[in-house]
């Protein structure tokens, strides 16, 4: 493998990410699965970055979900994302940064047709005043928060405490990347490093020390896809699709999964457990299964933060292997207390528990 | 004015500048052939063999280089165009080297550029170690060895056709015609080379154009056994132990198919050479929505520019195959001396 033809791919598909005053909006999913995530990224942003980042509690769902899942029509989630303008416009902001893939690429296709079809962009003007008598510009700028983390890499690496590195042998850890279909599949432009090839979490993991792996299945869809996994009866596609990354992916011995897609996260951690109880396979070392962390969770732990601030305990496949890789220290007392010290319910049958 | 006393100034060395520079200096014009590189011969200096009767490429460019041993022929390798001046129907060109004087009629037969196929990222080319182009193919068969880069036969070989071709992405909608053969051919000679080789064939369709294509195709499966799948590849990879993982899909069998090759072969298309290109502003020439040159009319001005005085010669108007390029060369050379017989 030449990686110099990556680079050259790499160096087609920049995009410019700005480096100041965003308007955040989060993530359906991950603000309920991976909360430790979006609160490290304000966090991060704010008090070790210094930046200007606001949000309005008024935003809701993009109705992603629901658009995907054909129940949303298009007309609809044009006013829906309309009104989160809105709500950026009137607090002065320009640049949007948004925590979901999903969102990201409906925000995306959204201005692309306003752009390809003003009259569409002349009817959601209509849309929104008629039903909120708000108005908005559209932003000069969409933004994931990965591509935030990506800008900030080299000052988070210059925080880290724990890069990722074996602290045994020294190491570079072995980190396999996802990046969300809708990341870059749907607008390469958008996407920082394209969509063969995406760089946006590569330049994470080799900034903090870790090592990339470029496995068989790498581009494959973790198998979230709405229409599989909300109709019950397609559930088994996404799991398959899902088993078919985790089957190639295994032979290169992953410490650690990182995806960038909230949907993809939480399939890709919770599809092993799904797996584990069917037919008792896993696919990390040892018998465990692959931590899957989001990358503002790995960014969190490459510089330090407590582990279960984080909320890594609320996935199923547990991070413990990986700590230990990295040499990080943490209390499995403190695991499942609240910060008020009330003991929260232990979960059952979690993997590397 | 005498035949001779007229001077035609052809840009590009190539097959078709070097046939239409024979034809005319032997009716007797004086010729200024310009080739940008250290020999004539273009594109074909590179090939090994040549569709449909698999002769040695090297025995047509030793017929374009008698063509253009004339007297009347000029040749200036490692040159390029520099200006051009048009008024009257005459041409003022100079070269970087030399200031060629006045032309009576310019032939631009600039030719073809191969896609690059690094622009299809999905296949992974200048990434993968194993994907290589039908150009690449060439340059081994004229080495005589077939080998991986952990130099290994390979046992399996994938050809992906239409790279570049037919391909909305990437801007370019028209077919490039000849890869299709060049993938029949090449297939045989892999085979040839390693008799215990597979060989898969990934097409959208078999166009087979020419006289005895078809033929060849036939032999190739019937003698040869090479596999032919109708569907696109979608994607490359990379497996742990350096083998290409191929997805595709099977469009007879209406299903996908995933395999491991070692070596993956990429049919590239034609597009008009930048170097062409690079002449359009110079004068004033235009170009289809194919981005080859456009020729005044379709059926019977297939030669003919929007400039009078200038014509155009071999594939910096379609793709073409040797044969095709050779007879539009000649029937520029027939356009030319009617032009300056009016003239």
């Amino acid at each position: 493998m030449k990686l110099e033809g990556k680079k050259r791919i790499w160096s087609e598909f920049q995009k410019e990410i700005p480096d100041d005053h965003f308007f955040y909006v989060r993530s359906c999913i991950r603000q309920s699965f991976f909360p430790g995530s979006e609160q490290f990224f304000l966090k991060v942003l704010k008090e070790d970055l210094g930046k200007d980042i606001f949000e309005d509690p008024n935003h809701t769902t993009c109705t992603g979900i629901g658009y995907h899942g054909d129940v949303v029509q298009f007309d609809t989630i044009q006013t829906v994302v309309a009104r989160h303008f809105a709500l950026a416009t009137e607090h002065g902001y320009k640049d949007v940064v948004i925590s979901c893939v999903t969102s990201f690429g409906i925000y995306e296709e959204i201005i692309e047709t306003w752009k390809h079809y003003p009259e569409t962009l002349e009817k959601t003007r209509e849309n929104l005043y008629k039903a909120t008598g708000r108005v908005f510009d559209v932003p000069d700028s969409i933004t994931h928060s990965s591509d935030i983390i990506y800008k900030f890499k080299d000052e988070i690496a210059a925080k880290a405490k724990f890069p990722l590195i074996d602290h045994v042998t020294g190491e570079p850890l072995r980190i396999v990347e996802h990046i969300g279909c809708h990341y870059s599949k749907m607008f390469p432009k958008y996407g920082v490093g394209g969509a063969e090839f995406p760089h946006v979490l590569i330049g994470m993991i080799e900034a903090w020390g870790g090592e990339v792996i470029d496995y068989p299945e790498r581009r494959h869809c973790c198998g979230f896809g709405f229409r599989q996994y909300i109709v019950q009866a397609n559930r088994g596609y996404s799991l398959s699709n899902s088993r078919k990354k985790f089957v190639s992916m295994q032979p290169y011995k992953p410490e650690a999964i990182i995806a960038n897609c909230p949907g993809c996260t939480m399939f890709m951690d919770k599809w092993q457990y799904t797996i584990k109880e069917m037919d008792g396979m896993t696919y990390g070392q040892h018998g465990q299964g692959i931590p899957v962390l989001t990358y503002e969770e790995l960014a969190g732990i490459v510089m330090g933060y407590n582990p279960w601030d984080l909320g890594l305990q609320y996935h199923n496949v547990q991070s413990e292997p990986l700590l230990d890789k990295m040499g990080i220290k943490y209390d499995q007392e403190e695991k499942y207390l609240t910060k008020d010290g009330k003991k929260l319910p232990v979960p059952k049958d979690l993997i590397n528990a | 004015m005498h035949n001779k006393e007229k001077h035609i100034v052809i840009i590009g060395g190539g097959t078709a500048g070097c046939v239409a520079a024979g034809r005319l200096a032997r009716e007797g014009y004086r010729i200024s052939l310009i080739e940008k590189d250290k020999k004539p011969g273009g594109k074909i200096n590179n090939w090994y063999q040549l569709f449909p009767d698999r002769r040695r490429s090297v025995e047509v460019t030793d017929y374009i280089n008698k063509e253009i041993d004339h007297p009347l022929i000029d040749l200036m390798t490692g040159t390029e165009l520099d200006k051009v001046k048009y008024k009257n129907g005459k041409f003022s060109i100079s070269t970087g080297k030399s200031d060629l004087g006045q032309a009576d009629a310019v032939l631009i037969a600039t030719g073809f550029d191969l896609f690059d196929a690094t622009r299809k990222e999905e296949y992974g080319y200048g990434i993968y170690d194993n994907v290589i182009t039908s150009l690449d193919l060439e340059n081994m068969f004229h080495s005589g060895d077939i080998l991986t880069t952990k130099e290994e036969i390979p046992k399996r070989v994938g050809i992906v056709h239409c790279v570049g071709s037919r391909d909305e992405k990437v801007g370019n909608f028209h077919c490039s015609k000849v890869c299709c053969v060049t993938a029949v051919k090449q297939a045989i000679e892999i085979k040839e080379h390693i008799p215990d080789s597979e060989v898969f064939c990934f097409y959208m369709d078999m166009r087979m154009f020419g006289p005895y294509y078809e033929e060849l195709y036939r032999e190739s499966q019937e003698k040869w056994v090479v596999n032919y799948i109708r569907g696109k590849v979608s994607e490359v990879s990379e497996n742990i132990e350096g083998r290409l993982v191929i997805k595709a899909e099977d469009t007879l069998l209406g299903k996908p198919i995933r395999m491991e090759v070692d070596m993956l072969v990429l049919m590239v298309g034609m597009q008009n050479a930048k170097a062409g290109l690079n002449l359009q502003d110079k004068f004033g020439i235009q170009t289809g929505v194919n981005g080859f040159f456009r020729i005044r009319d379709n059926h019977y001005g297939n030669n003919l520019s929007n400039v009078d005085g200038l014509f155009y010669a071999g594939t910096c108007t379609a793709p073409m195959n040797i044969t095709d390029t050779i007879s539009h060369a000649r029937a520029a050379a027939v356009e030319i001396t009617e032009y300056l017989s009016k003239n």
